[in-house]
């Protein structure tokens, strides 16, 4: 069994807008398919990254390091790094470190496509 | 040489490997001889709060011919984390050890440029950030020379070794800290930190022809500006500053004694 329990799709849900549907778990296994995913939907014209997070099973320190990685990367490319999805564990896990500082989150998608649209 | 552990993981998927939220850090109880300083009502601060430019350094050693599982290993990782320092790195763990949401207080001594003795005082600590059966994190408060986070694991590799590893991810704190890391030589003295550590642990095991790896990745060469402001809770300074001022504490406490 392969040591990366994650699949990450990626789907365009409006102009530059982009969303990441996380499955599984994520860990230090994940980051070749969460990098991965991520190099498929930059390109020039994508502003906004979205993570889908309504299917994430588990996330340890290592899987939060992994989101600091993907968050310099998109900032370097002058993009934006969104959440929604995450239950109230995770979003408190979020806070404790700091994350929810640069990654905004949202309750569900309509919200996050809706603040991507209107910014 | 001898096999590889084959013992199959058992991840450990809970949420109390979280430590609870906590706004500011507390010390419930200082441990005999540490020094409680820049700990008590600090915040935590991730990679993105720090000042200097943003690593990912891994450090790795194979563990051959050691017969325990990742989680065995790791055990014994834990109990040892205070011994496995550098005799400079003075680590206090909790009576509780490395448990979720545990303070570890630290009293470090770093030299005051390259290739001087340790002389220069530093207190500071860490929280425990995560804990599980594979791994466990610590993450600094402000006033660390750095900001963020450390991942200690024990894992098998794709050839059905043990490996321990070591990975940092952090920034300076504050255009102090990076201008030692980056001028001073300080960033290598970290890094000798936990060669160290991990070379400790593979000789606690017994591991003969030990090799410890390290693979440097700059994540962000950028820096801060928003965050230079965090030197005022240098914890090295402050640190300096409490040790110098001592004797008059002292001196004044007497005084105040005297005249009640």
């Amino acid at each position: 069994m392969s040591k990366a329990e994650i699949t990450v799709g990626d789907r365009k849900v409006g102009n530059g807008i982009y969303v990441l549907d996380i499955a599984g778990e994520i860990n230090a296994y994940a980051e070749n398919d969460l990098m991965e995913a991520y190099t498929r939907v930059n390109s020039d014209s994508a502003k906004w990254i979205i993570m889908n997070f309504n299917n994430l099973d588990y996330m340890n320190s290592s899987g939060i390091g992994l989101l600091v990685t993907l968050l310099i990367r998109v900032q370097r490319q002058k993009q934006h790094l969104m959440a929604f999805g995450l239950t109230d564990h995770y979003r408190q896990i979020f806070e404790l470190t700091r994350l929810d500082e640069a990654i905004t989150i949202y309750d569900d998608e309509t919200s996050a496509v809706k603040a991507a649209n209107g910014s | 040489m001898a096999n590889p552990s084959t013992t199959s993981n058992t991840r450990k998927k809970s949420p109390s490997a979280w430590a609870e939220p906590v706004s500011t850090l507390s010390v419930d109880e200082t441990p005999q001889g540490a020094m409680n300083l820049n700990v008590d009502g600090r915040h935590l601060v991730s990679p993105l709060q720090g000042f200097g430019q943003m690593w990912q350094k891994t450090f790795q050693v194979r563990l051959n011919g050691v017969d325990l599982s990742p989680e065995e290993v790791l055990t014994v990782w834990q109990n040892n984390f205070p011994a496995f320092q550098p005799p400079e790195n003075q680590f206090y763990p909790s009576m509780s050890g490395i448990k979720p949401g545990e303070v570890i207080l630290i009293n470090a001594k770093v030299p005051p440029f390259p290739g001087m003795p340790n002389l220069l005082p530093v207190s500071t600590g860490v929280m425990v950030l995560y804990a599980d059966d594979e791994m466990f994190t610590v993450m600094c408060p402000e006033g660390h020379p750095l900001s963020g986070w450390n991942n200690f694991r024990v894992f098998e590799d794709d050839d059905g070794y043990l490996v321990a590893e070591v990975q940092e991810q952090s920034r300076a704190s504050d255009p102090m800290y990076e201008f030692f890391f980056r001028v001073l030589g300080s960033s290598s003295q970290q890094d000798n930190i936990w060669i160290h550590v991990l070379t400790q642990l593979a000789n606690h095991l017994e591991v003969e022809g030990v090799e410890v790896s390290v693979t440097r990745n700059l994540i962000d060469p950028r820096v801060q500006w928003s965050a230079a402001r965090n030197i005022w809770n240098n914890a090295a300074i402050r640190t300096i500053f409490y040790v110098v001022g001592t004797p008059f504490r002292w001196a004044g406490s007497k005084i105040r004694s005297g005249d009640s």
